[in-house]
């Protein structure tokens, strides 16, 4: 097992524009499941190929553990890509199934047997290794195609959205799972998903790209609680947050015919008018008292039961912005009706108008 | 069958209508099944007769199946061989109205085989070489059009015969991808090495079963696709400088490459400041030499070696019965109504269905020259030809679809629900 490093990693496509991958800086730590996520076309799985050795680099290195393998062939690198390729073959016994690369690869027969035994005992398998892959349940056999890459004992596990082609119900099951073994076997993982929901439950942490360019990493809470800049915040995080564009005022920002307090330190930091404030949509108190915060016509209110949300609209300096805020499952109000919206205090994420990046801490626990 | 059933194709054949989508695919019953051999698949897969064709039918999601549709139309367009997408379907769902994965249909290829219908007890080690090489040459050629296979093996791929050797085709695109500006080394090293490890997988799994012949080692023979592929590959794409007095080895490698089976459509040739020395390297290069070149003079389309066999055969009637003024156009003509059409006409209706007419022309010239060196005597087409019909083609298999005792799909999918209470572990 080992670290693995992308220092200044840079991939240019022949006659692109701009670098697919700009200046990559990311340190992934022996042992830790990584999360590269992002929106279509933001550089995640150029950087995961990079790291495979399927994609060139153009400018900057990659390193695994120490070991600088920029130019090593892909089959050099010690790295496994899971969930492909992976054949079962109905002659051959579970273990032969599991162990018949390593043989390709020339390791000896004891050191074989003992690898194999060692990856059945992780996945549960001990007991099957003599028997042939049709007399086992489908589970089983995805176990033995996951033992076929831990036999192998990379460096490093990557998996480019594996999920991708489940339908949800098996999404949300397959991830904790895949989740939960990493954990068990302590393989440096790199894992590329477009999904912010799969990138919060599964990551120890989690690197935002977009056009390229690593915006954020950090542990889901860090991202979560403190993004970095606006395309963050409203990435990450479901129903996203809401970001407005709101005056500043004497002491804060307005928010309707309230003013909610902020560090004056934070409002010293621009000379501009006005700053893009972050609100997540448990962050925010509905009233009907009029004159208490932003007012908001209620267009819909999804019921979930316990809680609901409640999606509206506001008049914010003559632009129609769209609001939601979690609400009460049993009390709320109902489409057509008009509400008070002012964020918990301390609740707010405030963001430059113009650079977009993060003027405030970290929203505070309480 | 559901009311939202969901067909996307081409050419819509009705046909198509009539299989029992109700039904999972495992549960298809026997009399639309064909019988056929079948590979190790990560997806459950069929194989069905349709308005006289057999198709194969994989059962997958709605997304999976719409991309690799689209993804062999693509590599059709493109000149890839490859197997005929035919539809996808989606939205089955069955009599209780529960739904049923969606479907790729594709068209099986007349006369093309699976690896594992090539031999009948046991895998010889010269065949195995034959199926590599053939599966280098698909690879190599696929690389070209910048398609990165990911999933490279002798289950993916149908062989059809090919004067002696074998031609291969891409039956398994799902995942495979396109880069538009070609692939990187990286990108080529990883297919080749996924084919080497899937490959000795197959040949192993085949040892396992007892079905390959002493002599052949899988791990050998697996590696002899990357030797395969280094060498065309060198030669299809690699540059060559020499001395401007030696013009004439341009002419040499346009030769090789054609003596290859491909045809050079551009090559760069740049010369030193001095001019003393020259660099070649080919840029785009064309497979199937021999066989436009057989297409252009005949109208026949068959496989590359078997273009090479026809020509040479054609070749040398030329040489034997070429008059003045005769120019290639008419003595292929002429070869065609005397020579090839005769030996087709001649094979009987019943047997029809054993080669392709291309194949049996081959395997007919290839009969007479053994009789000849057994007989030391030139034994006539005709002589050859009924001995051939009688001894030899009369005895062989049909392999226009080939009904062979299947083998044991194991499937692998790629996440299941064995029950609402099972072990977590089950399901990684």
């Amino acid at each position: 097992m080992s670290s693995v490093t992308f220092d200044n990693a840079t991939r240019m496509y022949p006659g692109g524009t701009r670098a697919a991958v700009d200046q990559l800086n990311l340190e992934v730590a022996d042992g830790e499941f990584l999360v590269l996520v992002g929106p279509s076309g933001c550089g995640k799985s150029t950087s995961l190929r990079m790291l495979a050795g399927l994609e060139e680099v153009n400018d900057g290195r990659i390193l695994i553990g120490d070991r600088d393998v920029t130019d090593v062939p892909p089959k050099d690198r010690d790295i496994a890509m899971v969930f492909q390729n992976y054949a079962l073959y109905p002659h051959m016994t579970v273990a032969e199934n599991m162990g018949f690369a390593l043989k390709i690869a020339g390791v000896n027969k004891d050191e074989r047997a003992s690898r194999v035994l060692e990856a059945a005992k992780l996945l549960d398998l001990e007991e099957y290794l003599t028997r042939k892959p049709k007399a086992l349940s489908g589970g089983q056999r995805q176990r033995v195609a996951m033992g076929r890459a831990i036999v192998r004992q990379p460096q490093v596990f990557l998996m480019d959205e594996p999920l991708s082609n489940l339908d949800a119900k098996l999404r949300v099951q397959t991830r904790t799972q895949i989740a939960s073994l990493q954990r068990r076997l302590g393989v440096t993982t790199v894992y590329v998903t477009h999904d912010q929901t799969e990138a919060l439950t599964m990551g120890d942490r989690i690197a935002v790209l977009k056009d390229g360019i690593l915006q954020q990493v950090g542990t889901p809470r860090d991202l979560y609680e403190k993004p970095q800049n606006v395309f963050v915040a409203g990435f990450i995080g479901s129903p996203a947050m809401n970001l407005l564009t709101a005056d500043l005022a004497d002491g804060g920002i307005q928010f309707g015919a309230r003013v909610v307090p902020v560090d004056r330190d934070i409002i010293g930091q621009t000379s501009a008018k006005q700053v893009t404030v972050g609100v997540r949509p448990e962050d925010i108190e509905v009233s009907t008292e009029p004159g208490n915060g932003l007012e908001v016509h209620v267009d819909l209110v999804e019921e979930l039961g316990a809680d609901g949300y409640l999606y509206g609209h506001a008049d914010i300096n003559g632009k129609r912005t769209d609001l939601v805020a979690r609400v009460d499952g049993r009390t709320h109000a109902h489409a057509g009706e008009k509400v008070f919206l002012i964020p918990t205090p301390r609740h707010v994420h405030v963001f430059d108008v113009e650079s977009g990046l993060r003027m405030n801490a970290a929203v505070s626990a309480d | 069958m559901s009311a939202s059933l969901n067909i996307t194709a081409a050419t819509v054949d009705p046909a198509l209508l009539d299989l029992p989508w109700d039904l999972p695919l495992e549960n298809w019953p026997n009399e639309t099944i064909a019988s056929l051999p079948k590979g190790i698949s990560r997806h459950l897969v069929r194989f069905a007769n349709l308005s006289g064709y057999v198709v194969a039918v994989k059962e997958t999601t709605a997304e999976m199946a719409r991309g690799e549709y689209d993804m062999l139309r693509t590599l059709q367009r493109m000149d890839i061989p490859c197997v005929d997408p035919v539809a996808v379907i989606t939205g089955r769902s069955d009599e209780s109205g529960d739904p049923l994965p969606s479907v790729l249909v594709t068209r099986h290829l007349k006369f093309s085989l699976p690896y594992r219908a090539l031999f009948s007890q046991q895998l010889r080690p010269d065949t195995a070489g034959r199926l590599v090489d053939a599966l280098a040459v698909l690879l190599a050629r696929l690389h070209i059009a910048g398609f990165f296979w990911g999933d490279v093996s002798l289950s993916n791929t149908l062989f059809r015969r090919d004067a002696g050797a074998f031609a291969a085709y891409l039956v398994d695109a799902e995942t495979g991808k396109l880069y538009g500006g070609g692939l990187s080394n990286g990108q080529r090293e990883n297919d080749l090495e996924i084919a080497r490890v899937n490959i000795a997988g197959e040949l192993m799994d085949l040892e396992a079963g007892g079905r390959v012949d002493d002599a052949l080692d899988p791990i050998k023979l697996s590696d002899g696709i990357v030797a395969a592929y280094r060498s065309l590959w060198t030669e299809l794409t690699g540059s060559e400088s020499f001395s401007s007095s030696e013009r004439w080895r341009i002419n040499e490698r346009v030769h090789r490459l054609n003596e290859l089976g491909f045809d050079i459509e551009e090559l760069a040739i740049k010369t030193d400041e001095t001019g003393s020395r020259v660099r070649i390297q080919p840029k785009v290069v064309d497979a199937g030499h021999h066989q436009r070149r057989l297409l252009r003079l005949t109208g026949l389309d068959a496989g590359e070696n078997q273009a090479r066999r026809l020509l040479n055969d054609l070749d040398s009637y030329g040489a034997t019965f070429a008059k003045a003024n005769m120019d290639e156009e008419m003595m292929a003509h002429e070869w065609l109504i005397r020579v090839f059409e005769p030996v087709i006409k001649s094979i009987p209706r019943d047997l029809k269905g054993k080669l392709e007419p291309a194949e049996v022309f081959h395997q007919l010239l290839e009969h007479r020259w053994f009789m000849s060196q057994n007989q030391a005597r030139d034994v006539p087409l005709a002589e050859a030809l009924t001995s051939y019909i009688n001894d030899i083609l009369r005895h062989r298999r049909d392999e226009a679809t080939v009904i062979a005792p299947p083998t044991g799909a194991i499937t692998l999918p790629t996440a299941v629900i064995d029950s609402p209470n099972e072990n977590w572990r089950d399901r990684v």
